[in-house]
This record gives structure tokens, C-alpha cells and sequence, in this order.
């Protein structure tokens, strides 16, 4: 048994690893509050937050004082164990999936010893985020259920039909990339992505299906129908307050981050960069593991600000478009994405 | 007793007492939220085998998609206590005794299984690669393709018949309309 033949400074290394991933999640999660606030502003000729501290900077750190000092109301006749556990459990698995991402190469110290900056290198690493991704709907359902309320429960039930209609598509597309790559490790692809021999050229159909389901499966406009203003007063967190509904609020940003550093890793090199390798031997080795985790994030953030863009540029969907889009457009295009690439791979093969 | 029969003694525990709680709980809600846990426990077990493919399908399929579907169709149920069916004795009695077969057989059925494999085959601490993904495949592939494809067309046709049912009702409606 690998995992549990597991020495002390290795729990010690994975735990600082795990804290630095944590702090930096929520880090970035809580200035894409402000950066939402800023892009939107900019698209609709506002100025924006700027009144506390410079640009506005530390208008998160107040909205999170304020989420804290509110009262907090649960309903009466709700399960209120489960209507804790719901905004629990978007938090707990918005923050899971980050643990198999590989944030940088290897970081090589002087002694010849090297830390690997991947909290798990488990060998079916893109199924794990499958796997997490399909249990996240539970924070939403149990939360809108447990609420006992009717706008609330029809939410719910929009975002789990929602969430597993675009899995399906979201699995059919990768798949279509594992062909080609050969590995289920996240490590693995990565690291056949070296210069510019991103999985995007190789994959466009792939990436294109993965970047609209993973606008759905984050709950983001245009396909933002489970909190739907309009239709749903707040969707699944309408009886929601205080901290629990900046839990919702916040978990859905750190989800954006890390599916944000998921498609740089499956289809845009993750830390590779054309010409950043030939930087290796001129700088000591954990200075070079920064630069990886330095153009990780950079490549997190852009695609951070498209998810933003989007929101303020497209409308929101209506329900049946929604599944149609998912159903009729986006399954038969993956199924036939899978198809050519297992037939391209099995001419070259002979 | 070694760090890895602890955490499988864990893992039993666990999975055991969430299972009661499934059929313990007077609310399909909990009861649905023990068999989640359940899953998850049961993929334990399965990491524990260094099955990590199988442990990581189970969650995707029952946890993340079946569950979900139970759910959905007990929220919208609204089961409590006073909407609760009444079943008269004689039919609490009839599901007892085809309950206790249908158990008599799932055990007799392991029985014959574990008593036919040998002992090597489950000696977990052979570092096995028979759990993951690339051996599975070749045996699935190789070995055992024909019943898999079988498995396939089974699917194929479950959902061919949720289609058809589907559409029946949708032609009913217009007729009735």
C-alpha cells in the first residue's frame, strides 16, 4: 500500500503545500469579486468600487466584515442541519478539485532533493475532477431543498438537471483528448505539452465543448438559470444569509479559479510557456518552479477575465435552449470530436 | 494490526453503519444522504484494493449522477410521515418474506464466489495492478468483450425504451389535447 507507507516530512511538505494552494484559492477567489465589479464596471461605463483604499482594493475584505456581521436567519421548518450542510459542501468541493492540478514543475533545491508541486499525482487525476464536479451539485440541491422554499427547490432542480446534462458532453470531450494524450495524469499531459504543443490546436472541437460546459457546470451567465433573478428572486440561495450566502457566493468564484487553472493545465500547457525552458539553467531551481506556478496563474486569470466578459456580454439562456444546446448541439458534436480523433489515431497507428 | 488493516476496519465500520442508516431513517431525504455516504465508504474500500479507477467510477456514476436522481425525484415527491402509504399486514408480510429470498440469495451467491477465488486473487498487499485503468481495459477488451458488449446493448436498449415511453405520452397529450 503506496499512500500509507507515508513518512513525517512528507505529511509536512504535502501540508504546506496544501495550506499555500488553500490561502492562494481563496486569495485569487477574493479579488475576482473585485475584479467582477471592476470588469463589469468598465463594460457598462461606470467607475466601479473605489472608495475603499486605493481602486477600490479592499472593498472584499469589507464585503466579507459585512457578511460576517449579518444576522443570520434560518427558517422555520427547514431541515437546519441540512440547510448548514448545503453552502458546507459547495465550499468543501469548490476547494477539492484543486488538489490534483500540477501548479509547477518540480521544485529542485540545491541538494538534489525535489519537491513536487502537486498535492496528488493520483493516475486517474481527470476523472478525480469528474468525480468532484458531479458531487457539487449536492451543495446546491440540499441547500435549496432544505430552505423549504418553493423558488428555492425549483432552482435546485434546475441546477442538478443542469449540472448532469453538461457533464455528459463535458466527459465525451475529454475523453477525446485521454485518447490522444494516453494518460489519465494531469502530470502526464501536462508535460507532453512543452512549447507550444498545446492540447488546444490538437483538440479545438474538445476545448470549445469543455469551455461552454464548464460555464454551465460553474453556474455562471449566460447559463446562470439556477439564480435567475428574473424567474427565481435568488434561485437556491434566496432564504440564505449572512455567511452562508457568501459561502454560495464565494464558492463559486473559487470554483472559477480552478476550473479556470484546469483548462490552462488540459489544453494550454498549464506551466509550460514556449521558451521557458531555455530560462532553466540560468536560474537556481525553486526561482524556476515560481516562473511555472507564475504562468499558471497567468493563464488562471485570463481565462478568469473571459468568464467575466462573457457574464456582461451574452444574455442568460432560456430553460429549453439550455437543453437543448446541451443535448441536441454539444453531446453529438463531442460524440463526433471522439469519433475522428479514435479513427486519426488508428490511421496513424498503422 | 497494521496501519492498513486499521484503516480497512475504519472503512467497514463505516460503510456498515451508513448502510443501516439507510433503511434506519424515517426520511427518504437522510436515507438518500446515508447511501451517498455509503458510495463514498464503498470507494474507500476500493482504494484500499488499489482499484482507483473502479473507486473514482463509483462515485462519478452512483454518487454523482444515480444519486442525484434519486433525489431529484424525492424532492419532488414532498414523502413525509403524513402522506406515508398505509400497507395492509398482509402485504408488509408478502415483502418481508421476498425481502429475506432475495438476501438468502445474494448470500449464497457471495458465498459461492469467495469459496471459488483464491486466496492470492484478494491479498491486498500485493502491490496488484489489476485495478487500474490500463489492465482493466486489456481484460475488458480481450477476456471479456463479449459480455461487455452485451452490457452495452442492454444500456442502449433501457434508454431506447425510456424514449419511446416518453414520446407515447407526448403523442397521448397531443390526442387528449
Amino acid at each position: 500500500m503506496l499512500i500509507l507507507s507515508v513518512s513525517l516530512s512528507f505529511i509536512i511538505q504535502k501540508l504546506i503545500l496544501i495550506a499555500c494552494i488553500f490561502g492562494g484559492s481563496l486569495g485569487v477567489a477574493l479579488y475576482s469579486t473585485w475584479a467582477e465589479r471592476k470588469v463589469a464596471a468598465v463594460m457598462q461605463d461606470r467607475r466601479g468600487p473605489n472608495r475603499a483604499g486605493p481602486f477600490g482594493l479592499f472593498q472584499p475584505l469589507a464585503d466579507g466584515v459585512k457578511m460576517f456581521m449579518k444576522e443570520e436567519i434560518i427558517p422555520m421548518f427547514s431541515s437546519k442541519f441540512l440547510f448548514i450542510l448545503g453552502p458546507c459542501l459547495s465550499m468543501i468541493v469548490a476547494l477539492m478539485t484543486s488538489a490534483v492540478v500540477p501548479w509547477g514543475p518540480d521544485m529542485k533545491f540545491r541538494d538534489g532533493s525535489s519537491v513536487p508541486l502537486q498535492v496528488a499525482d493520483v493516475n486517474v487525476g481527470i476523472l478525480f475532477i469528474f468525480g468532484v464536479l458531479s458531487v457539487g451539485v449536492y451543495g446546491i440541491m440540499l441547500g435549496s431543498w432544505a430552505s423549504n422554499n418553493k423558488y428555492s427547490l425549483l432552482s435546485g432542480l434546475r441546477a442538478a438537471s443542469q449540472a448532469i446534462s453538461y457533464e455528459l458532453a463535458l466527459g465525451i470531450s475529454i475523453i477525446a483528448m485521454v485518447m490522444m494524450t494516453g494518460s489519465l495524469s494531469l502530470r502526464e499531459i501536462v508535460d507532453q505539452q512543452t512549447g507550444l504543443n498545446w492540447n488546444v490546436f490538437k483538440q479545438p472541437i474538445a476545448f470549445l465543448i469543455f469551455l461552454v460546459c464548464s460555464f454551465a457546470e460553474l453556474n455562471r451567465a449566460p447559463f446562470d438559470l439556477a439564480e435567475c433573478e428574473s424567474e427565481l428572486i435568488g434561485g437556491f440561495h434566496t432564504e440564505y444569509s449572512s455567511m452562508k450566502l457568501g459561502f454560495y457566493l464565494f464558492s463559486e468564484y473559487i470554483s472559477m479559479f480552478v476550473t479556470s487553472a484546469i483548462i490552462s493545465t488540459l489544453f494550454f500547457g498549464g506551466y509550460h510557456l514556449p521558451g521557458l525552458d531555455s530560462l532553466a539553467p540560468h536560474m537556481p531551481g525553486w526561482a524556476f518552479s515560481l516562473l511555472g506556478v507564475g504562468v499558471l496563474l497567468g493563464k488562471s486569470i485570463c481565462f478568469i477575465l473571459f468568464f467575466m466578459f462573457i457574464r456582461w456580454t451574452i444574455p442568460r439562456f432560456r430553460y429549453d435552449q439550455l437543453m437543448n444546446l446541451g443535448w441536441k448541439s454539444l453531446i453529438p458534436l463531442a460524440l463526433v470530436n471522439m469519433l475522428i480523433t479514435g479513427a486519426v489515431i488508428l490511421l496513424k497507428s498503422h | 494490526m497494521d496501519l492498513y488493516q486499521l484503516a480497512f476496519w475504519i472503512l467497514a465500520i463505516l460503510t456498515l453503519s451508513f448502510a443501516i442508516g439507510v433503511i434506519m431513517s424515517r426520511n427518504p431525504i437522510n436515507s438518500i444522504l446515508f447511501l451517498i455516504l455509503t458510495f463514498f465508504s464503498i470507494s474507500g474500500n476500493y482504494v484500499l484494493m488499489n482499484a482507483q479507477f473502479l473507486a473514482i467510477v463509483n462515485i462519478i456514476v452512483y454518487a454523482g449522477a444515480i444519486m442525484v436522481l434519486f433525489l431529484f425525484v424525492v424532492m419532488l415527491m414532498n414523502l413525509n410521515s403524513d402522506t406515508e402509504p398505509q400497507k395492509n399486514f398482509l402485504i408488509q408480510f408478502a415483502a418481508v418474506i421476498s425481502g429475506g429470498a432475495l438476501l438468502l440469495i445474494l448470500v449464497a451467491t457471495l458465498k459461492s464466489t469467495i469459496t471459488g477465488l483464491e486466496v492470492s486473487q484478494i491479498d491486498y498487499k500485493q502491490q496488484s495492478n489489476i485495478g487500474l485503468i490500463k489492465e482493466l481495459g486489456n481484460t475488458l477488451f480481450t477476456k471479456f468483450v463479449f459480455p461487455f458488449e452485451i452490457a452495452s446493448v442492454l444500456f442502449l436498449s433501457a434508454m431506447v425504451g425510456a424514449v419511446v415511453l416518453g414520446k407515447r405520452d407526448q403523442e397521448l397529450n397531443v390526442i387528449t389535447d
